[in-house]
C-alpha cells in the first residue's frame, strides 16, 4: 500500500487559470480526473520495463484496425458479385485506398505477432499465477477472436487465395464428429461456398467478433488491474513488495514509443509492398493451390499427417486437448514459482509447441518448394496476382437494355439465348453473360472478335480459357450461328 | 466565479508539462496518421466518381442531306462509383441553318415528357402541355420556358459521338443537373 501513496502524493504543476476552471467544470460532470488518476497511476512493481510493451500494443493495433476497417467499409460491398470488385476499386482506384487496405492486411499478421509476444512474455515471467486465472481465461478468449477476425477477413477480397483458403478452413469444420456437416453449413450459409458465405464472415468480422472483443478487452483491462501488474519474475504475485511506479509517465511513453515504431514500420511496408488483390474467385478452377495466411501454414501442414479416418483424431482432438490445457495453465499450475528455469515442465512444453509450429511451418515451405509441379503451380498463381494488379480496375458491368430487347426481338438471337441456356453457359458467366464468380463476362464480345473467331474459340478454346474451366463447344453449325449471333449481342 | 464557489473541490492536478508535451505529440502524429484517411474518405468529392460517357449515335453517313429531325436511341454508359450502368435514351440528330451536325435531347424543358416530331406539322410537340419547337430545336409556342436542350456532340472516326445529359426544366437557362 505504502507504494501507492507514494505515488498519488507527487505534485504536478498548475495549468493557467482559464483552463483550469473549464477542466474543473467538465470534471465536475464526468469524473473524469479520477478516472485518468486510476489509469496513469497504475502501480508497477519493480517499475516500468519494455518487457510490459506488448498487451497495449495489441490495443493500440486492434483500434487501428478498427479505424481503418471503418473507412474501408466505406467502400466494401458483402457479396459475391461485388466485393471482389469494390476491393479492387479501393486497391486500384481510391486514394490512399491501396495503403489502408495493406495497413488492415498487414495490421492481421502484427496483432498475430504481437498476441503470441504478449502471450509468451506473460508466460515467461509467471503472470498467470497467483489469482489471475480468470485474466488469463479471458486472454484466451481474446485470442480466439483475434485468430477469428484474421480467418472471417480472410475471406472477404474474395480473389482466389481467400476463396480457396476458406474453401479449405471451412472444411476443418465438417470434420467434427456428429454435428460437422451442420457446422460447415452454419458457417457456409449453405453447402457450397457463396455470397451468403461472404455476408455470414462480413457479419462476423465487422460486428460480432469485434463488439466481443471490446467487451473482453474491458474485462480483461479490469481484472488485470483487479490482480495487479505482476512485475519482474523477482516480485511476489499476490502481495507486491517492490516499489512501484506509477504507469505515468514512463510505462507510457515506453508504450507510446513502442506504438510509434510499429505503425511507423507498418506504414513503410504498407507503402513500398502494397497488399495484393489476386484475381476474382473462381470456383472451377480445379489447379488452384490454397494456401492460408501464414500464422495457419503451421496448422495447415499438420493436416497433411491425418488422412480419412483419423482425421478427425488430427483435426479436433489433439488441438482441441491442446487449446483445453493452454487455457486451463493457471489451474494445472499452481506453484507460485515465476523464474522460467525452475519450471521446466511448462517453459519446455511451451517450447516445444513453438518449435513443433515452426517446424510445421518449414516443412509446409519445404515441400512447396521442392515439388517442382507445386512451385511451378504456386508461381504462376503468383504471376496471375502481379498481372491482376498491373490491370486498370474495371467498374462492373449491367447488362444493356437494347441487349435484352435486341435478344427478344431476333429469333436467331433467342434462339442462341436458348442455347446458351441449354449449354448451361450461365452457370459460369452469368445471366445475360454478365459474368459471375466462375467465369468472366461476355458482355462486349463482338467488339473484341468476329463470329468466325467466336466460333473457334467456342469450338476449341484457348488454354487460358481452359485453365478457367471452359470446355469446347460441340453444336451444330446453326446452332452455333444462333450462339454466336446471341454473344453477339450482349 | 466559478472557482470560488467551488474551492472546496479537489484541484486539478496530475496535468504535468509532460502531460502536455506528451499529448501535443500524440496530436501531431494522429494528425499524420489521419490525412491518408480523410483523403480516403474525400475520393468522391475531389475526383469524378460519377460520369456520363460519350455515346454512339451511329455513322455520319445517317446523317447526310437531314431534311427532317431523325430520331435516334443511343446507349448511355454511366459510371457511378465502382459499377458502369448502361441505359437507353432518345435524342433527335438535326441540322442547322449553318448544317451543322446537332443533337437534341428528347426531353420537354417544360415539364420532362418527351418531345415527338410531327411529321405532318413539320415542328416537335411535346404529348403533354402541346409546346411546340421548330426543326432545329427552336421554342415556337406553349409553355416551355427555352428551347429544346442540345447536347454535347461531336465526330470520331466518321461517327456521330453525344454526351447525354439532363438539364433543369422550368428555367429560361440551359443548366446540367447530371
Amino acid at each position: 500500500m505504502s507504494s501507492t501513496n507514494q505515488v498519488s502524493n507527487r505534485s504536478y504543476p498548475e495549468p493557467p487559470r482559464r483552463l483550469n476552471e473549464m477542466l474543473r467544470w467538465f470534471d465536475q460532470r464526468t469524473g473524469l480526473n479520477a478516472l485518468m488518476r486510476e489509469a496513469l497511476d497504475e502501480p508497477i512493481p519493480g517499475g516500468a520495463r519494455f518487457a510490459y510493451v506488448f498487451g497495449s500494443a495489441l490495443l493500440f493495433i486492434f483500434i487501428s484496425q478498427v479505424i481503418t476497417g471503418v473507412f474501408l467499409a466505406l467502400y466494401y460491398v458483402p457479396s459475391a458479385d461485388h466485393a471482389h470488385t469494390t476491393v479492387a476499386y479501393i486497391t486500384k482506384t481510391v486514394t490512399a485506398g491501396s495503403f489502408l487496405r495493406s495497413i488492415h492486411a498487414y495490421g492481421s499478421s502484427t496483432m498475430v505477432i504481437l498476441l503470441l509476444l504478449h502471450v509468451t512474455q506473460t508466460f515467461l515471467y509467471g503472470s498467470y499465477k497467483g489469482r489471475r486465472e480468470l485474466l488469463w481465461l479471458s486472454g484466451c478468449v481474446l485470442f480466439a477472436l483475434v485468430l477469428c477476425m484474421a480467418f472471417t477477413g480472410y475471406l472477404l477480397p474474395w480473389d482466389q487465395k481467400a476463396y480457396f483458403a476458406t474453401a479449405v478452413g471451412t472444411n476443418i469444420a465438417g470434420e467434427v464428429p456428429l454435428i460437422g456437416g451442420w457446422l460447415k453449413s452454419l458457417l457456409r450459409g449453405g453447402t457450397d461456398m457463396g455470397t451468403l458465405t461472404i455476408s455470414r464472415f462480413f457479419v462476423a468480422h465487422v460486428l460480432l467478433a469485434p463488439a466481443a472483443i471490446f467487451a473482453f478487452v474491458a474485462l480483461h483491462v479490469y481484472l488485470f488491474r483487479k490482480a495487479g501488474a505482476a512485475g519482474p519474475i523477482s516480485e511476489d504475485l499476490v502481495t507486491p513488495r517492490q516499489p512501484a511506479e506509477p504507469f505515468y509517465p514512463r510505462q507510457v511513453i515506453i508504450d507510446g514509443m513502442f506504438a510509434l515504431g510499429i505503425i511507423f514500420i507498418l506504414a513503410l511496408i504498407s507503402h513500398f509492398i502494397p497488399f495484393e488483390l489476386g484475381p476474382k474467385a473462381n470456383p472451377a478452377d480445379t489447379r488452384y493451390l490454397p494456401r492460408p495466411e501464414w500464422y495457419y501454414i503451421p496448422i495447415f501442414q499438420w493436416l497433411k499427417y491425418w488422412p480419412g479416418s483419423l482425421s478427425f483424431l488430427g483435426v479436433v482432438v489433439i488441438p482441441g486437448v491442446i487449446a483445453f490445457l493452454f487455457a486451463s495453465l493457471p489451474f494445472l499450475d499452481r506453484r507460485m514459482e515465476r523464474r522460467p528455469w525452475k519450471r521446466p515442465i511448462a517453459v519446455g512444453t511451451y517450447t516445444f509447441i513453438f518449435l513443433a509450429l515452426f517446424g510445421l511451418g518449414y516443412t509446409s515451405y519445404r515441400s512447396d518448394h521442392r515439388d517442382p509441379g507445386y512451385a511451378a503451380q504456386l508461381l504462376a498463381q503468383q504471376k496471375e496476382t502481379e498481372e491482376f494488379m498491373r490491370k486498370p480496375f474495371e467498374p462492373v458491368a449491367e447488362p444493356s437494355p437494347a441487349a435484352i430487347i435486341a435478344a427478344a426481338s431476333n429469333p436467331l438471337v433467342k434462339e442462341g439465348s436458348q442455347i446458351y441456356q441449354a449449354q448451361s453457359c450461365q452457370a459460369c458467366h452469368g445471366e445475360g453473360g454478365v459474368g459471375s464468380a466462375a467465369g468472366p463476362k461476355l458482355t462486349g464480345a463482338q467488339e473484341r472478335w468476329t463470329a468466325e473467331q467466336l466460333s473457334a474459340l467456342l469450338r476449341s478454346p484457348s488454354t487460358q480459357m481452359t485453365a478457367g474451366g471452359m470446355t469446347p463447344l460441340d453444336l451444330k453449325p446453326e446452332e452455333m450461328r444462333a450462339l454466336v449471333a446471341y454473344l453477339q449481342s450482349l | 466565479m466559478l472557482a470560488k464557489v467551488t474551492s472546496t473541490e479537489p484541484e486539478i492536478s496530475r496535468r504535468s508539462y509532460l502531460g502536455w508535451l506528451i499529448g501535443l505529440c500524440t496530436a501531431g502524429v494522429g494528425a499524420v496518421l489521419s490525412v491518408p484517411l480523410i483523403r480516403f474518405a474525400l475520393y468522391p468529392l475531389r475526383m469524378q466518381t460519377t460520369e456520363v460517357k460519350w455515346s454512339d449515335a451511329g455513322p455520319l453517313s445517317h446523317f447526310v442531306s437531314l431534311a427532317i429531325p431523325l430520331r435516334r436511341s443511343i446507349q448511355v454508359e454511366q459510371v457511378d462509383g465502382w459499377r458502369e450502368t448502361v441505359s437507353e435514351k432518345v435524342v433527335y440528330v438535326t441540322q442547322t441553318p449553318d448544317h451543322q451536325l446537332q443533337v437534341l435531347s428528347a426531353v420537354c424543358p417544360h415539364l420532362g415528357c418527351s418531345v415527338q416530331w410531327s411529321d405532318a406539322k413539320q415542328e416537335f410537340i411535346c404529348p403533354c402541355h402541346a409546346a411546340s419547337f421548330g426543326a432545329d430545336g427552336t421554342k415556337l409556342s406553349g409553355p416551355s420556358p427555352r428551347a429544346m436542350d442540345s447536347l454535347e456532340s461531336r465526330i470520331e472516326n466518321g461517327r456521330l459521338l453525344v454526351r447525354y445529359r439532363y438539364f433543369r426544366q422550368l428555367v429560361p437557362t440551359k443548366e446540367v443537373i447530371g
